[in-house]
């Protein structure tokens, strides 16, 4: 991987000033949809709907402190088999989350 | 400062937005050939979507003094029937003739099969034959990635293709640092939810430096924002980042790619582009 880095003018501390109450709110918004599902009720849970898995998946990156945490989230949500269907009738859409070979619904 | 904005859907919005793009600094635009939100039933639909684009619309950026062109195709979503995306080919030559035509666009892939490839291939070759630009859509969602690939590989195998001619957008986070590494240029789109935010946009400008990237809003009749562009030029403005970083993302840089078609005349007087 080429990068051509440019250096941003902030601070490490500054990031976190200007952004941090953004951020705040996203994982809370996070936490609610979590509580959401479970309040619903019924049998959707990261063991049985192949979004939910990989949206666990992906809360495990953001605190490994690896870096590149949206190339990687990004990844785990990508479909990566090899086989190419011969026509899109009838899903034309994306789901937001690629189906695991093999993986429930 | 003056702005461009290199993909964005005209067609799908209000004469509102033109005007509060002109305040913004927007001074010229491409339009893309694209899905307009339903499939169209003949031959003859895509012949009005294309007078609309290259006789109809240019006309209407005019009075917001928004110069205007556009680029001509069958989009992936309406390419998965090989034998209507072929009479629909067909046609396209005589628009490529049109003055504000720069390229083919945007040809890509949606769910990524093997009919929409084998369109895909067929848009590329018809660049190649009449030295076209070329204008990528990449998947969306968990579609991209491999999507991004299999279009990567689909041009390269048309020897007739020079990488820096195309231009692969929506790219994000996991597929630019490849589209930059095999000599494409990268779009970052920003558009709510399923595509990058301006925070992103700056972040990857950050990481993988000034060239051969543009900033769109691929603005359209979805949830997408007319004026995306500048608020990338806010958010690199807030972080600190030079006027001429930001004039160089969002203006310079469509111009050198766009300049290499002979009918983009935009601002070339002052950069020098390498004309087809």
């Amino acid at each position: 991987m080429k990068t051509k880095h440019i250096d941003n003018p902030l601070t490490s501390q500054q990031v976190v000033d200007h952004y941090f109450l953004e951020h705040r709110a996203k994982v809370i918004d996070i936490a609610a949809f979590l509580d959401r599902v479970d309040r619903a009720g019924g049998m959707v849970s990261l063991g049985t709907d192949h979004r939910m898995a990989a949206l666990y998946e992906a809360l495990d990156v953001l605190s490994d402190w690896r870096g590149d945490r949206a190339g990687r989230i990004l990844a785990i949500f990508s479909n990566n088999g090899a086989e190419l269907t011969r026509s899109a009738e009838g899903v034309k859409g994306a789901t937001g989350a690629a189906r695991k070979e093999g993986q429930y619904l | 400062m003056k702005y461009i904005d290199p993909h964005i859907h005209m067609v799908s919005r209000t004469t509102d937005d033109y005007m509060r793009m002109a305040l913004a600094g927007c001074v010229c635009i491409t339009e893309p050939a694209f899905w307009n939100g339903f499939d169209r039933g003949s031959v003859d639909g895509f012949r009005d979507y294309f007078l609309q684009l290259t006789q109809y619309e240019p006309k209407r950026a005019a009075k917001y003094n928004i110069e205007y062109y556009s680029w001509i195709c069958i989009n992936p979503k309406e390419a998965d029937d090989p034998a209507f995306a072929r009479e629909v080919i067909a046609i396209i030559p005589e628009f490529l003739e049109a003055e504000c035509v720069v390229g083919i666009g945007e040809i890509g892939l949606n769910k990524n099969t093997r009919n929409e490839l084998a369109i895909l291939e067929e848009q590329i070759a018809l660049a190649a034959e009449f030295n076209q630009l070329i204008l990528v859509h990449t998947p969306h969602l968990e579609d991209k990635l491999k999507g991004t690939r299999l279009i990567m590989d689909a041009i390269k195998a048309n020897s007739g293709i020079d990488p820096d001619r195309v231009l692969i957008d929506h790219a994000e986070e996991h597929t630019v640092s490849e589209i930059l590494d095999r000599g494409y240029w990268a779009g970052l789109t920003i558009y709510p939810n399923t595509k990058c935010t301006p925070q992103r946009a700056t972040d990857i400008i950050e990481i993988y430096g000034r060239d051969r990237i543009w900033i769109n809003s691929a603005a359209d009749w979805g949830d997408s924002d007319p004026l995306s562009v500048p608020k990338v030029r806010f958010e690199m403005q807030q972080r600190g980042h030079s006027e001429e970083l930001i004039e160089k993302i969002t203006y310079r840089n469509p111009i050198e790619f766009l300049g290499q078609s002979e009918r983009f005349t935009h601002g070339i007087e002052q950069y020098d582009c390498v004309k087809i």
